[in-house]
C-alpha cells in the first residue's frame, strides 16, 4: 500500500461521495432517536471538504487530513463536527509531513482518529456512537496486522459493521439520543453508521489501488 | 471585564437570551454571540467560537455559555485552539443557558473574576424556581 496526497484526495472525494449518496438514510436514522439533521450536516461538510482538498495535491498527506478536519468543525453544525474534525485533525498530526503513508501510517492514522473522537466525546465503547463502530475496526486492523493489508482491510470493515449492527441493542449515553434513555433500543445510531461508512468507502479505495 | 460567548445551535434562542440580559446590564458587559451554522441550520460552528472568544477578550478572561451537546463539543475544541494565556482564561460554564447568562452577566457587569462569574452561572442550578 501506498497512499500519496493525490490517492488521498481522491479517496476523501469517494467518502464525500458515499456520505452524500446516504444522506437521507443518515437522517432518516437520526430523526427516530436524534435531530434529523446527520445526514445533512455530514453531506454539507464533506462537500465543502472536497471544495477545500481538491488543489491540495501538493500538500503532505498530514496537512491534508488536518484540513478536512478544520472544514468539518466549521460547517458540520452537529455534534459529529468537532468529533470528525477532531479525529481527521489528530490523523493529520499522526503524518504530518508525510508525502506517501503506508500500512503502518493507516494503523497511526486510525488510531489517532479514534483516540481523537474518544477525547472530543468523552466516549467509551457500548454508550452508542461513533465509537462503537470505529474501536472494533482500530482493533482489528491492528490485531490483523501480520496478515497484510487486505485482510486486515476486510475484517476491519466487517467489524465496524457489526459493531453498527452492536448500537440497536444498546441504550444511548451520548449526545441528543441519550434523552431517549431505554426509547433508544431498537434504533441503529446514525453515527456508528456514517462511520462505517466512512470506513467501507476508505477500504474499498485501498483495495482498489492494491489491485491495479 | 469578563467577556461572555453564547454558543447555540440557534440563534434566536442566543439572541433572545442576549435580549433578557441586556435589559439588566445595558452595554456594560462585553457579550458575543456563536449560533447556528453560517448557511443557517441549526448547529455550532468551532471557528465561530474562537473569533467570537476573541472578541469579547477584555484581559479579564472570557465565560462560554453552551445549550445542547454540539455547543459544548465546539467550544471545547475553540478553547483548545487558543494561545495562552488567553486559553487558559477561557472557561465554559456548566449551567442552564438562559439563567445561567443572566447570572453570569450580572456578576460580571460589577467587574467579578472569571471564577466568580463561572461559580454565578453555575450557581443558578441549585435555585427552586417554585421557591
Amino acid at each position: 500500500m501506498a497512499v500519496d496526497s493525490v490517492k488521498l484526495i481522491d479517496i476523501i472525494k469517494v467518502i464525500a461521495d458515499k456520505i452524500t449518496e446516504n444522506k437521507e438514510y443518515l437522517t432518516q436514522l437520526d430523526s427516530a432517536i436524534g435531530d434529523a439533521d446527520h445526514g445533512i450536516n455530514m453531506s454539507k461538510g464533506f462537500r465543502t471538504v472536497v471544495e477545500k482538498i481538491s488543489d491540495m495535491s501538493e500538500k503532505d498527506c498530514g496537512t491534508i487530513l488536518k484540513t478536512v478536519g478544520m472544514t468539518l468543525v466549521s460547517t458540520v453544525g452537529g455534534a459529529s463536527g468537532p468529533l470528525y474534525g477532531t479525529a481527521f485533525m489528530r490523523a493529520g498530526q499522526a503524518v504530518a509531513g508525510k508525502h506517501q503513508l503506508d500500512f503502518n501510517d493507516l494503523i497511526s492514522v486510525m488510531e489517532a482518529a479514534l483516540e481523537g473522537i474518544k477525547y472530543r466525546g468523552k466516549a467509551e465503547k457500548g454508550e452508542k456512537t461513533i465509537v462503537d463502530a470505529l474501536e472494533p475496526a482500530v482493533e482489528t486492523l491492528k490485531l490483523c496486522r501480520e496478515e497484510g493489508l487486505e485482510t486486515a482491510l476486510r475484517e476491519a470493515v466487517e467489524a465496524a459493521r457489526r459493531g453498527m449492527e452492536y448500537t440497536k441493542e444498546i441504550v444511548a449515553r451520548k449526545g441528543r439520543a441519550s434523552y431517549l434513555g431505554e426509547r433508544s433500543l431498537g434504533h441503529q445510531d446514525p453515527g456508528a453508521t456514517s462511520c462505517y461508512i466512512i470506513l467501507e468507502a476508505m477500504a474499498t479505495q485501498l483495495l482498489d489501488d492494491k489491485k491495479s | 471585564m469578563v467577556g461572555i460567548v453564547l454558543v447555540s445551535h440557534s440563534p434566536r434562542i442566543a439572541e433572545g437570551t442576549l435580549d433578557l440580559v441586556r435589559q439588566m446590564v445595558g452595554d456594560k458587559v462585553p457579550i458575543e454571540i456563536a449560533a447556528g451554522t453560517s448557511d443557517g441550520r441549526l448547529g455550532t460552528d468551532a471557528a465561530a467560537v474562537e473569533k467570537k472568544i476573541r472578541k469579547v477578550h477584555r484581559g479579564d478572561g472570557v465565560l462560554i455559555m453552551v445549550d445542547l451537546g454540539s455547543a459544548v463539543l465546539s467550544a471545547e475544541f475553540a478553547i483548545e485552539n487558543l494561545e495562552e494565556p488567553l486559553r487558559s482564561a477561557t472557561a465554559i460554564a456548566d449551567a442552564p443557558f438562559v439563567e445561567g447568562t443572566v447570572a453570569a452577566a450580572v456578576e460580571a457587569s460589577f467587574g467579578k473574576s472569571l471564577a466568580e462569574v463561572r461559580a454565578a452561572a453555575e450557581g443558578v442550578k441549585a435555585y427552586s424556581k417554585l421557591g
